[in-house]
């Protein structure tokens, strides 16, 4: 790996925003931003998984057969996932209360088995470690500034502070205002990237299909009978 | 749970808690297979087998394994490992048994293990202490909803792929999203139904 230590903890924050860039681990992203702690709490969960996988899986990755190291990658996270649900449960109550059922969905989070996949079974255990941070923050910044925007607008205050004067929108609070927000953040996002790289550059294509799937990967299914593939 | 419960705990999950809409499960395969509707089709169809099958093996695992051994932490670890063998197992079966529907539906099913509809559907069974039949039913409303919602979805994405009418940022993902914030409007309207 040429890359700086830096290089690999920025990367996972801007370059490849798990969020914004890469589109991955949506479920979470959109339900558990109905308020900034909310998308805090669930950042720093995902963030000490993302660290304590990476760096076990880079551990293991010259002993784990090829064949079978998707099911190794899983149980490795859903050990991390129990952990942080003991921790939570005993030192943050109310927190698991609000996170709920996400807190175990964890484990399917696409963003962590991804990263696994993509960069901890290829390198040291340093460097995976670092892009367990990297990414962790990244999705802990989308994360927060989603929430930010949800809890501001929709519900008037910010962590719980009041805020505004204006009569707060429930919309986004509730379900729609997650998508109807993200979608918008998103393409916000694409605009500004297409303006930084030049006007009338085409913004990052937009991944659907396969291409913003964490298994596309794995899915040696016959490609001629995938429509999703030709695509 | 009586007749008319589970009657109404069926509808109650397609449409009043529908599980992409409300719970926001299963978001990823939403966005990402729903471009055409014939893939869309296919894979709601893959969802709604593996959701119901899953639903019945996870809950005989932890009603008769991990409550027996007071191994109930543990179900994180063990339903992802019965999900995921369960996936693998079908996939097996039904490539020999029946060809022709693997041809539609195996394709998608390596995707299911990690989608979190299938575990999130286990995990909400299993925190709301459904019996065997209440935990069956909640998990076919599920899927069916889901597969409502992601034909509904692959549709309309259909009919506003080439609009050329959408500003160039926001087509494909961020339109699809706002799309599904103004389905999930629509299905608010059924909150009034189930009291």
């Amino acid at each position: 790996m040429s890359r700086s230590k830096f290089g690999i903890i920025t990367n996972g924050i801007l370059a490849e925003n798990p969020t914004f860039v890469q589109c991955i681990g949506l479920c979470p992203t959109l339900a558990v931003t109905t308020s900034v702690a909310n998308g805090l709490g669930m950042g720093i969960a995902a963030t000490f998984v993302l660290i304590a996988s990476n760096a076990v899986i880079s551990l293991l990755r010259k002993m784990v057969p090829d064949e079978v190291r998707i099911p190794i990658f899983i149980v490795v996270i859903a050990g991390f996932v129990t952990v942080i649900e003991f921790l939570m449960k005993g030192f943050a109550p109310e927190l698991n209360k609000s996170l709920g059922i996400f807190i175990p969905l964890i484990v399917v989070n696409c963003i962590i088995l991804a990263r696994a996949e993509a960069f901890a079974s290829k390198n040291g255990v340093f460097e995976s470690a670092l892009d367990g941070v990297g990414m962790g923050l990244g999705f802990t910044i989308a994360l927060m500034f989603l929430g930010s925007i949800r809890e501001i607008f929709g519900g008037g205050t910010w962590f719980g502070m009041p805020v505004v004067s204006f009569e707060p929108a429930m919309l986004i609070v509730l379900a729609p205002g997650g998508f109807i927000i993200l979608g918008c953040c998103m393409g916000a996002f694409r605009a500004i990237q297409a303006r930084a790289k030049g006007i009338g550059a085409a913004p990052a294509e937009a991944s659907t299909g396969c291409g913003c799937c964490a298994m596309a990967k794995f899915c040696h299914k016959d490609k001629d009978n995938c429509e999703e593939a030709k695509a | 749970m009586t007749f008319t419960e589970l009657v109404l705990l069926f509808i109650s999950s397609i449409f009043v808690h529908n599980i992409l809409l409300s719970r926001f499960l299963g978001c990823c395969p939403f966005m990402g297979v729903s471009s055409k509707l014939k893939t869309a089709q296919g894979m709601g169809a893959a969802v709604v087998f593996v959701i119901v099958l899953a639903s019945l093996m996870t809950w005989l695992t932890y009603n008769y394994l991990l409550v027996p051994l007071h191994l109930e932490y543990l179900y994180t670890l063990s339903f992802i490992l019965v999900i995921a063998a369960l996936v693998q197992f079908v996939e097996l079966a039904l490539k020999k048994l029946n060809p022709v529907l693997y041809k539609s539906l195996g394709i998608f099913l390596p995707l299911i293990t990690t989608n979190c509809a299938v575990l999130g559907v286990a995990v909400l069974n299993m925190n709301e202490g459904y019996g065997l039949a209440a935990a069956l039913v909640n998990a076919l409303g599920s899927s069916l909803g889901f597969l409502l919602a992601i034909s509904l979805m692959a549709g309309i994405r259909e009919r506003i792929e080439d609009n050329e009418g959408i500003p160039v940022s926001l087509r494909g993902l961020p339109m699809a999203l706002i799309t599904a914030g103004l389905m999930s409007i629509a299905f608010m309207g059924f909150t009034g139904i189930i009291k």
